[in-house]
Order: structure tokens, then sequence, then C-alpha cells
């Protein structure tokens, strides 16, 4: 009996403590990555916005980014903050059409981001409003291990070819061209996706996502017959299907691979493995079909205020703020990613200045597979791209099977 | 028996005069005792039920309005190649997850001896079962990683190539099943240590006195004794299998392309996970999990009244 008075009472207090003690004149944020890099930013961002507003006291939760997926459904509902981070795209559509976020469009009227923020504004946009403000995003691409490359006497690939004849050499030394861990699928979608935009361009890959295109589409299959190039030779790592994309650094850090498809933030997790800005470099994706205008992934987060938010008025505060050019600046100095902001200053870092010529001249910006697409479909179509990264001859049941979820999922 | 001190009531004269409640005391106190888990029963575990059930009938996303679908969630499901293979791989599961059984008996009767630090061996065996499934999941991961894990470093050693069990969609199931089953068995022992402490010692006398040695003396005096800790195996077992949920969050995801998928997971997957919120999708495998179960919930329940009624 003691025991249980007693767990109940740890468990009101747990209760207790995790509820936000919101009061009238506090701004609650919520946000959504604790590592170290990106929380100082968004601190230091806080910090900033609090010695210019001191009138406003700011509570600040921040949580785990697969927590905070799940539990954004709950709260943005029963106990919503007046702030919460969330993605862009097709992934913020489900709460946009369910009333739970604020339309935004006067601020980005009145803070002129409609003209500074133009590339992400497509984005941000559903039904012509928009529902957020962005604060960062970072390029997609090919990490590669310079000094293995020197060594080898290979160039950074710029066509197909290339790519193939590097892949090619890379093989013949024992060194696996490409790392990847599939085990939570995204970082196939990442492949594909190049694969796409490289292949069949930038509308290809809206239409694909917006359901539009068949998957059984000859366009789509080219796709893949441009992967099953690189994967019938081998040129993936093995067992990539047990590895994250975190696993997958191992073979790259030691020299077992060269070559990595992806997004910025993976440079830090290099460096943590003990490689140093000499030993690795950064090219665009190689052409495909001469023509195609170059297209690149730049997935953007962003800041929301949830409709059931107490505090709107300082909430828009913030959102104008963290919006300005000289706080984006600095706060994509600190987590090393690209101000969205055409006015903010890009920091001097290698990747950084790469990233910043790689999507300033591109026709287009996706956001990724996962968030063009329906979650739905999503799910569907990277178990698809793992199922034909492990078994290529399956590949017209996975596109039969895909056009099944399609149809299902743009019902 | 006025010295329990419970009734004060005077020994009625002729009319009986106490109120309803007092002359039904012994009728309706074990309901007021039930009340409150009954209660808490209904309201979680119950109601959840038919809700859930209500719920497969729709499409709905957790947030917006629900549309109304019939049968339609069920049709997809019939025609959805991912539940079968959930559903043959629950099959897997439960077949071979019986395997707790025998070796948990055998690693009891192995330790059913008084030897100098025998608790120590007990409680070293009954470890697995203590510690969290998900630290298993994450031992047994790296165990069959073919680049570092124990798993490659056997194969090696024979000159083989290590198979990377949990990307091979044939292997991986077994791979997650035999994870599963070491901390099963330690709880199978555990259960039949208990039974072997109550073998009478006096018919394993009597049957030495008739000859019964090793194999005999097992199966005809001490298994039909075991037979209370055999049924409670068996239960705990078949509920395992089918609550397989932790070990495939943690080891694959389901993975490789959903093939070590069970229903609970498919069903999380459907319904919770970062690319699901199809709850009504989710609410119809729900169901077809809960019809599976009940079988063997009515079996289990059933068996128990028999013995019941038998004992009395």
């Amino acid at each position: 009996m003691k025991s249980l008075i007693k767990s109940t009472i740890v468990g009101v207090a747990t209760a207790a403590m995790m509820a936000t003690a919101a009061f009238a004149g506090d701004l609650v944020i919520n946000f959504d990555d604790p590592n170290p890099g990106p929380k100082k930013g968004f601190e230091d961002a806080v910090e900033a916005f609090k010695a210019a507003n001191p009138d406003i006291n700011v509570v600040v939760n921040i949580t785990d980014r697969e927590a905070h997926k799940t539990a954004i459904r709950n709260f943005l509902s029963a106990d919503a903050p007046d702030v919460t981070t969330w993605y862009p795209g097709n992934r913020m559509a489900p709460f946009v059409n369910a009333g739970l976020f604020e339309d935004v469009s006067d601020l980005w009227e009145s803070e002129g981001f409609n003209e500074t923020m133009k590339a992400i504004r497509p984005t941000m946009t559903i039904d012509d409003k928009q529902w957020g403000v962005p604060y960062t995003y970072y390029q997609w691409g090919i990490y590669y291990r310079k000094d293995i490359f020197e060594d080898l006497g290979i160039e950074e690939p710029t066509t197909w070819d290339e790519l193939l004849a590097a892949s090619a050499k890379l093989k013949e030394n024992d060194v696996t061209p490409f790392t990847i861990g599939t085990k939570f699928l995204w970082t196939a979608a990442g492949v594909f996706d190049y694969l796409n935009l490289r292949t069949n361009g930038y509308d290809v890959h809206n239409d694909l996502t917006a359901g539009k295109i068949k998957y059984t589409d000859p366009r789509i299959k080219n796709v893949f017959e441009k992967w099953r190039e690189l994967i019938e030779p081998g040129y993936f790592i093995e067992n990539h299907a047990t590895m994250s994309w975190q696993d997958a650094v191992a073979p790259f850090a030691k020299g077992e691979a060269a070559m990595y498809v992806m997004g910025n933030f993976s440079v830090d997790a290099y460096k943590n493995a003990g490689l140093t800005y000499d030993q690795i470099d950064f090219f665009q994706f190689p052409e495909i079909t001469p023509g195609v205008p170059r297209a690149e992934e730049a997935p953007a987060d962003a800041f929301f205020i949830p409709a059931n938010a107490n505090n709107k008025e300082d909430a828009r505060k913030f959102l104008a703020f963290i919006g300005q050019p000289d706080i984006q600046t600095e706060w994509n100095k600190t987590i090393g990613q690209l101000p969205v902001n055409s006015e903010a200053t890009v920091s001097d870092d290698k990747f950084i200045q790469e990233g910043f010529a790689t999507v300033g001249g591109a026709a287009g910006l996706a956001q990724f597979y996962d968030r063009d697409a329906p979650a739905e479909m999503a799910k569907a179509g990277m178990e698809g791209f793992q199922e034909f990264m492990i078994k290529p001859d399956r590949l017209d049941a996975i596109l039969k099977r895909l056009d099944k979820a399609q149809e299902r999922a743009y019902k | 028996m006025s010295t329990t001190g419970f009734d004060h009531t005077p020994i009625p004269s002729g009319e009986d005069n106490r109120s309803w409640y007092q002359k039904n005391r012994l009728k309706v106190a074990p309901w007021l005792f039930l009340a409150p888990a009954a209660l808490f029963f209904i309201v979680y575990v119950i109601a959840p039920i038919f809700q859930s059930i209500w719920i497969s009938f729709f499409q709905w996303d957790g947030l917006g309005e629900k549309v109304w679908l019939g049968l339609e969630n069920y049709y997809e499901l019939v025609d959805d190649d991912r539940f079968y293979t959930s559903l043959k791989n629950n099959t897997l599961w439960l077949v071979l997850y019986m395997l707790a059984i025998p070796a948990g008996l055998f690693i009891a009767l192995f330790l059913n001896q008084t030897v100098m630090g025998m608790r120590i061996y007990k409680s070293l065996f009954f470890f697995p079962f203590v510690i969290s499934q998900v630290v298993v999941g994450l031992i047994f991961t790296w165990f069959y990683n073919p680049s570092f894990g124990i798993v490659g470093l056997v194969w090696e050693f024979f000159g083989a190539t290590p198979p990377s069990i949990l990307g091979d969609e044939n292997l991986v199931t077994y791979g997650i099943i035999f994870a599963g089953l070491w901390p099963q068995i330690a709880y199978c022992m555990i259960l039949y240590l208990t039974g072997l402490n109550n073998v009478s010692p006096d018919q394993i006398e009597a049957g030495r006195l008739d000859g019964a040695k090793g194999w005999s003396m097992l199966r005809y005096v001490v298994w039909p004794q075991l037979a209370p800790a055999t049924f409670l195996a068996v239960v705990v077992t078949v509920i395992g299998a089918l609550r397989s949920f932790d070990m495939i969050a943690i080891m694959t995801q389901g993975g490789p392309y959903g093939s070590s998928n069970v229903l609970s997971y498919y069903m999380f997957e459907t319904a919770l996970s970062e690319y699901g919120f199809r709850m009504g999708y989710g609410s119809a495998i729900a169901t077809v999990l809960f019809a599976i179960m009940l079988l063997f919930i009515s079996y289990f329940l059933w068996k128990m009244y028999q013995e019941e009624r038998g004992g009395h």
C-alpha cells in the first residue's frame, strides 16, 4: 500500500512537471533538437529575443526530435505551446488542414519575407497562405573522401559516366564507392530523389510526389534503371539495411567507402568520427540527362504558431524576430547550415560555402521525398527503395505495389 | 461470534427489521471491493476495445473528421501483402516461441540441485528476464552485426562470409525470435523451478522404489506434477509471442522493407508511427490481432474454469 501511495505521488508529480505551466505573459516555445550545436543556436536566438523584449517571459521546452514528432499531435490540440518547430511541405499539411496551425501570411507581408525568403516560399504555402517562418535549411549532395580520391587520381565527377568510372576505379582498389545506412529508410529516398531530379528534373519530382505520375511510368522506371547501374556492380556497401545513417559513417571514416549521398548535417558526424576538413569534401550530384536544369534537395526547418496558442501576439513577435537576417546569420553559423533569409550572411565554412553555391544556382528546391509526398506514400515508397537496393530483380513487382499504394494515398 | 466485533445487532426477535444493505452484506461486499478495479478495467480495457473496433470502420488521421468507410479497411487488409507477411511472422513467433518451454524445463531440471552457490547460478540464468527487452534487442543487434558482431567473428573463423541476419528478409524474423527466446526461456525456467519445489518427495521416493529413474521418472512422476507450471508457461509464452513488439521496434523497425513485421508492430506503424496516422486501418489490424488473441484467451479461460470446477 505504501508503495502504491508513493508511486501515485510520483506519478502526479511527474504529470505536473510535464505540463507546461503557462501564464498569460509567458511565451512557451517547443523546440525539437537537444543536440549541442542546434540547442546552442536556438538558445542564443532566444537570449537575443529576450534582450530585445525584456517584458516577455520566455519558457522553453526542448525535446528529442523523434519524441517531438509524436508529441506534436497531442499538444497541438490539448495543451498548445505558443510556438513550435515543425517541417514545411506535405509534412505540415495534416495540421494545416485540421486547422491546428495559425495563418501567418500577414507576417510574411509586413516583414518582407515574401521577397527575402522567396526561394522557400512555395514550400511554406498551402491555399495561398503561409503557415510558418523557416529559420534554416541545408544542402544535399555527395560528400567524399578527398584523400582517397587524390590517392587514386580521381577527379570530382560532373557527369553520370564520370561517376560510374570513379566508382569502378574505387571498387578496383577495394574501396566501396558509396556508404549508406537504410535501416530508417529515408537515406535511400535521398539517392532516389537525386537520381530522379537529374534524370527527369524538378517537375517530374513534384508530379510524382503529388501523385500525378505513376511509379510504373517509363520515366520513373528509368530512374531505377540508373540506380541499378550502381547496385548491381556492388557500389553500395553491404548490410546497409541494418545500419542507421550514423552507423554508415564508420566505413566512410575508416576509408572502406569513399562517397556518401547526404545532407550537410552529416559533416559534424564525419568530424566526430575523426576526419579532418582536408580529408572530406563535397560535390554536387552529377548530371545524368544533359540539359535537365539542376534542382537540389534543400529541406528547411521552420517555426509555427499553433491555432490554440494562448499568446499569439508575442508568438508573432518571435517569428518575425527569427526571420531577421542578422539572427539567421548567427544561428546558422552556430549550427553550420544555410540561412533562409537571402539578406543574411553565409558562414565562410567550406561546406556551407559549397552548399550556398549549390542551392543558390538551383532551378528548383525539393524538400525531400518524405516531406513532399504524403506520409502514407512516403513510407511505402521508401520501403520499395530499400527493397530495390537489396533485390533489384523485383523492380516490376515493387513498382506495381507502389502504384497500388499511390492509388490509396491520393484518393 | 460477537468476538469478531463485526456484528452488534441484537439477535432478531421474530421480525427482521435490518436494512437491505445489512441483510445482503455478504453478497454486496465482494462487489464493493471489486468496484474500483472493475471500473478502471471497463474504462481502460473494455471500452477501448469497442472504440477501436468502431474506429476500424472509418478513415481517420487522428485529427480531422472521421469518414465512414464501412468494411473497406478490411477489404484493403485482405489485399495487403504486408499484412500477410505480418500474419506469417506472427505464426512463426507463436510456434518457435514454444521452444522456450522445453528449454526452460531443461534448464530448471539442471539447476534444481543443491550445490554450493546454486542461488548465484539461478539468478544468473534468470538475469535475461530481469533486464529490459530493449537492452536484449540492442545486445543481439550487436551480436548479429556482420562486421564487428560475434556472429561475424564465428563465421569468419570458419572461413565463411558472415550473413547479415537482420538485413536478410529470410533470416531476420528467426534472428529476432532467437533474441526473444533468451528472456522467455528464463521466464519459463523460473516457473518450472518453483514447480519443481512443489514436487512431492514422497512420490519421488515411491517412484524410485518402483524402479523409475531418469526419463521414466521425469515422464511419469515429475512431469504430471508440473502440469500447473506448464499451463502457466504456455499462457505467458503465447501472450509473449503475440505481444512481440519491443524487440522488433529496437532491432529492425519491421525492416528490411517490412519483412520482419508482426501484427502488433504493423498496427503501430500504420496508426502511430512517423509515417502512419491511419487510425482506421491500424484499428482494423488491431481488431484482427484481438480476434486471434481472443481464441487463445477463451481457450485458457475455459481450461481454467474446467480445472476450478474439477478442483471443488
